[in-house]
């Protein structure tokens, strides 16, 4: 059986949000003392130890540590390339677009952050995948709609878009990437527990 | 690199090559996409490690390898038609000894189509977000296929179906089905990885095709 439902006393988020939000698992993560340098090695930050999402995916360490290398390179690693604002804007309208309210909370505000447009970043939260934001915005949500779509159409269009918004192609490759990686996330975060303010 | 033990069976991992992405993009040492994705070694590398831990892993017993491969090729086919819905295909044909139209492979490919919907939709656990919920199909496989599938096969394709095309629709209940369809917390865990990881890689080989598309007319198809 699942994990008791409530047990944390989460209360659902009501919609979209940039403010932070918890999240609990519906499958026992494995327990925090029994970690061992494996696990430890999969989270790659200690800190990510405290975290359940973290500490249930550690159940397959192998996976986990690869995944998380992956992550902390599409997102972190800013030697050339696009701006972190745009790769969490990426990352934010994949999630809006596929449902995961959690994930478009911790991005949106990172996005907000990095680029000190927390107004934009909300009308995206509040209007959807459609909402008119800039040029060089509109190009990148239109990209990631078009690759987060089943089956994918994303095509030479929307690369066409992205370099006449002024992305070069490592830029591009940054943002297909970044967009992508939220796929992998959202349905993790989607199907392996929910959300609570 | 098979995990299988005293198997003469060929190797789904000989398909590959040394980087699955490379490989089914046509991607060579030297060319114009090689040097972009160049400049993020380490996401290449841990993308392909990620890949290699789930259909080479040094310990399969949470899903063995037939069961990976099975859900890979559904959902690879769920994305359509390409080069890497061929090659979870052909890597299910070698990891089961069966062609084409024969007992495993046939089953996941009617599966797929019996699937095959226009994604993402679903119904929002957010209240205010009730409006912007979007009916679709709930893949239930026949008689027939479980019987082909297996039960833990079979509720593995239908929650593959779920996390592909409508993961908004993710309950708890859900897992339930699988728990009681015999998987356990961990192979839960890996089931799941496998399929999120899959939509993340379709999607990277899809857009860089169509980078490669565009560095091809910068370069008047040197690349």
């Amino acid at each position: 059986m699942t994990l008791d439902p409530g047990s944390a006393g989460l209360v659902p988020p009501e919609r979209f949000t940039q403010d932070t939000l918890d999240w609990q698992p519906w499958l026992e993560p494995l327990a925090e003392d029994r970690l061992t340098e494996e696990h430890l090695d999969a989270l790659v930050q200690r800190s990510r130890s405290k975290n359940p999402y973290f500490r249930l995916l550690a159940r397959d360490p192998a996976v986990l540590r690869e995944r998380t290398r992956t992550d902390n390179d599409i997102f972190y690693n800013t030697r050339r390339g696009l701006p972190r604002a745009d790769r969490e804007l990426a990352a934010t309208a994949a999630s809006r677009l596929n449902g995961c309210v959690y994930c478009a909370s911790v991005h949106s505000a990172f996005a907000s952050h990095h680029s000190k447009r927390r107004e934009d970043v909300q009308r995206l939260l509040d209007e959807g995948v459609g909402a008119p934001l800039d040029p060089r915005w509109d190009a990148l949500v239109g990209a990631v709609v078009a690759l987060s779509a089943t089956p994918p159409r994303f095509g030479t269009d929307e690369v066409d878009a992205l370099v006449a918004a002024g992305l070069d192609e490592l830029e591009v490759l940054d943002a297909i990437m970044a967009g992508s990686f939220f796929h992998w996330a959202n349905r993790l975060m989607l199907s392996l527990g929910e959300p609570g303010v | 690199m098979s995990t299988q033990q005293g198997t003469t069976r060929p190797d789904p991992l000989a398909l590959v090559g040394e980087d699955v992405v490379d490989t089914l993009l046509g991607i060579t040492p030297g060319s114009a996409l090689d040097a972009v994705r160049a400049n993020r070694p380490e996401a290449r590398a841990h993308a392909q490690g990620t890949f290699t831990a789930l259909f080479a892993p040094a310990d399969a017993a949470a899903m063995p390898l037939p069961e990976r491969w099975a859900v890979a090729a559904f959902v690879a086919a769920l994305h359509g038609p390409g080069p890497a819905t061929d090659l979870y295909r052909r890597g299910l044909e070698t990891v089961t000894g069966e062609g084409s139209d024969e007992g495993l492979v046939a089953a996941v490919r009617g599966a797929a189509a019996d699937g095959a919907a226009p994604g993402p939709y679903g119904r929002y656990r957010e209240p205010a977000l009730a409006a912007e919920s979007v009916p679709g199909p709930v893949l239930a496989l026949a008689p027939e296929a479980r019987a082909v599938l297996g039960a833990r096969l079979a509720a593995a394709l239908e929650h593959a179906h779920l996390l592909v095309l409508h993961p908004r629709d993710a309950r708890r209940e859900h897992l339930d089905a699988l728990l009681s369809a015999g998987w356990d917390a961990t192979g839960v865990v890996t089931l799941s990885q496998l399929v999120s990881f899959l939509t993340f890689q379709l999607r990277v080989v899809h857009g860089l095709a169509a980078l490669a598309e565009h560095v091809d007319r910068r370069t008047g198809g040197a690349a």
